[in-house]
């Protein structure tokens, strides 16, 4: 078990980026075992700007989002991450989840909690808020993702479109600058795609930093700021919206495209 | 809604039917379960007379058994050698153990009505064999109030339910806390009673519940011990489990008992009641272990990255993620080690160190002239005591599965 990171007061060190992006990645290289899954990654990602990351499956492109809150450890390349440089160090690592939300496919609600005991867990063990307060966001935020009147139910007893919500919301409470999305639609039922696209769509509007893994074109063509096309552990193209689907540079992003598109 | 307003609407799909309902008489029931062939005709009728024999023998031999070795030795039974006038310590242990066993019946959610039900129905028969017995009336009175305290506490903790965290450092307390009142202190009104005057049911339960309460959280430890990153540990959680799991309870026993004395110095001597929890607490710690790990390793990956990704320390994620879920999973097959820790607490009376539990109680209690032959009618009593508790843990172990079904995945 390993020690909680107790010294706030000194904190990680801040490395400046001169351009003012949020997340720096420079040639983030991973292998899990022999299969080199991420080649060289290079991103910069601008405060408030909204990516959605696609390609085909095995691409490394969940692989990547994974390794900016550590879920996965790059072995090559530096991350930084709000100033921070993503380490070994522990309190860098806590310091840089701090910043970063996260939603799976799979939701991974806590399911022995309630959709509010689910949101205000991170808030009252990490951040210390009193837990009323704590309580009192939460339904805010369940409001906000359209879903107070479920806020006492368990996770089991709620659809898997109202699960995704929660999972937002949980994701929220920690008041992230960050929302890493990691094919947040793929596990739902079509009709329910669309009331987790909303909530996205809505966290975009506010100027939330966002970084989704999706294969939502709709919600990509309007939403997006810029789109990363990734293939064999490489960024092979990327660009806003309008390029991607108007003028495609790369063959690969072309023959893809038109595989998913119809 | 009701059918008749929808029912002049063009093309409404069939309204939804109750199930067909099977009915047969008796007499075809019969027919079909019991006498289908002439074989099961033929089994039927033979196992039914053997069953009506058997059940005639019984009861004429309960009827005729002689049961004064019981009655007359309750008191033995029941808390061996302790002096009558002390008496009072061992109530009010009960007594504070009934309080708790029915808060906690109450507070696990679920119904657990029958189980509170059965645990002051087993004391109040305790209470009417006493009538039987020399111990008297206020014995049997005391016995009767503790199934009713029981009970009492029960319905309280249904209105206001207490948390299982508080419920399971109360329990840790209550161990120590039973030691001292039955042990005493000496240099205060508490009179020592030594260990070699405890007995009967009350060592039985004493080394019980002190062997459930205690081996719980040392296996939880070694469980998460095991499955460490740092290897010294995990390395040493194993090898601890492994031996243990590899000698019998009773090697353990005897280990405790007459070898530890032999290397502790001269003046450090531990108690023989001590001893033998600390035995059965090392011994069913490593089993609680084992089943607390096969919890650990159904948790799905996606709990402990959420639980990274949302930004908990390693040891908020187990306490508040890891566990909760991994010791829901395995309360039936740690209820399951708790029932054979209960019945294993007869070996230390093979162990030695003069630890007379019921079993123990039993065979001094056969040597008297009096109650030569009394075989049948000690152990069957016995039987029945251990049956009991068993079956109420059992119980509660099934009741405890039915109420986790809420909440969880």
């Amino acid at each position: 078990m390993t020690q909680p990171a107790t010294d706030k007061a000194e904190g990680p060190e801040r490395v400046g980026t001169d351009t003012g992006d949020i997340i720096v990645c420079r040639d983030v290289h991973k292998w899990f075992g022999q299969l080199h899954v991420l080649r060289g990654i290079d991103m910069n990602v601008k405060p408030g700007e909204v990516l959605v990351i696609f390609g085909p499956s095995g691409s490394g492109k969940s692989t990547f989002i994974r390794t900016i809150n550590r879920l996965e450890e790059h072995q090559r390349g530096d991350i930084i991450v709000d100033g921070i440089e993503l380490t070994n160090d522990i309190r860098n690592i806590a310091a840089i989840r701090r910043e970063i939300g996260m939603v799976f496919q799979s939701f991974n609600l806590f399911p022995h909690l309630t959709a509010l005991q689910n949101v205000t867990l991170g808030p009252v063990k990490v951040r210390r808020t009193p837990r009323q307060e704590a309580e009192e966001r939460a339904m805010e935020l369940l409001r906000r993702v359209g879903i107070p009147e479920q806020a006492h139910k368990y996770p089991a007893q709620l659809s898997g479109g109202q699960q995704q919500r929660v999972a937002i919301a949980r994701a929220l409470a920690m008041k992230p600058k960050i929302m890493l999305f990691d094919e947040p639609t793929s596990a739902l039922d079509p009709e329910m795609i669309n009331e987790v696209l909303d909530v996205m769509r809505g966290l975009a509007e506010s100027g939330m930093t966002m970084l989704c893994v999706t294969h939502e074109m709709g919600f990509a063509r309007a939403v997006a700021d810029r789109m990363v096309f990734f293939d064999e552990g490489l960024v092979v193209e990327q660009g806003p919206p309008s390029q991607i689907f108007g003028d495609p540079q790369q063959e690969r992003t072309k023959q893809f495209l038109s595989q998913i598109l119809h | 809604m009701s059918g008749g307003e929808l029912a002049d609407l063009p093309r409404m799909p069939p309204a939804p039917e109750p199930p067909p309902i099977r009915k047969i008489g008796w007499q075809a029931w019969l027919r079909q379960n019991l006498f289908n062939s002439w074989l099961s005709g033929l089994l039927t009728v033979v196992v039914g007379v053997a069953l009506v024999c058997l059940a005639i023998l019984s009861i004429q031999w309960v009827i005729n058994a002689r049961w004064e070795v019981v009655t007359q030795n309750l008191r033995l039974f029941l808390m061996g050698q302790y002096p009558i006038e002390h008496a009072w310590r061992v109530w009010l242990t009960l007594a504070i153990l009934s309080v708790l066993a029915g808060v906690t019946a109450a507070s696990s959610g679920g119904p657990t009505r029958a189980l509170a039900t059965w645990l002051a129905a087993g004391q109040a028969m305790l209470g009417l064999l006493m009538l039987a017995s020399p111990m008297g009336v206020v014995a049997a009175l005391a016995t009767i109030a503790n199934g009713v305290a029981l009970w009492i506490a029960f319905l309280l903790a249904l209105r206001r339910p207490i948390a299982g965290r508080t419920l399971g450092i109360v329990w840790l307390v209550y161990v120590p806390v039973a030691l001292i009142l039955l042990h005493g202190l000496g240099g205060t009104p508490l009179e020592v009673v030594p260990a070699r005057f405890w007995g009967g049911l009350l060592l039985t339960f004493l080394l019980s519940i002190s062997g459930i309460v205690l081996s719980f959280p040392v296996g939880v430890l070694l469980a998460l011990g095991r499955r460490s990153d740092m290897r010294l540990i995990s390395g040493m959680s194993t090898a601890f489990i492994e031996i243990v799991r590899g000698v019998p309870l009773i090697t353990i026993l005897f280990m405790a008992s007459i070898l530890l004395p032999l290397f502790l110095p001269g003046d450090l001597r531990i108690d023989a009641v001590l001893r033998a929890i600390g035995g059965i607490t090392i011994f069913s710690a490593a089993y609680v272990a084992e089943n607390v790990r096969g919890g650990l390793q159904a948790i799905p990956s996606g709990q402990i990255e959420a639980a990274n990704a949302i930004g908990l320390n390693a040891f908020q994620r187990n306490v508040h993620i890891v566990l909760p879920q991994a010791l829901r999973s395995v309360i039936p097959a740690n209820v399951g080690l708790f029932i054979s820790l209960l019945k294993d607490t007869t070996l230390v009376f093979i162990a030695g160190g003069g630890l007379l539990e019921l079993l123990g109680v039993g065979r001094s209690v056969l040597a008297q002239p009096a109650f030569l032959g009394a075989h049948l009618e000690v152990y069957v009593f016995i039987s029945v005591v251990f049956f009991v508790l068993c079956y109420a843990m059992s119980q509660a172990s099934y009741r405890l599965e039915a109420a986790m079904g809420v909440g969880t995945r």
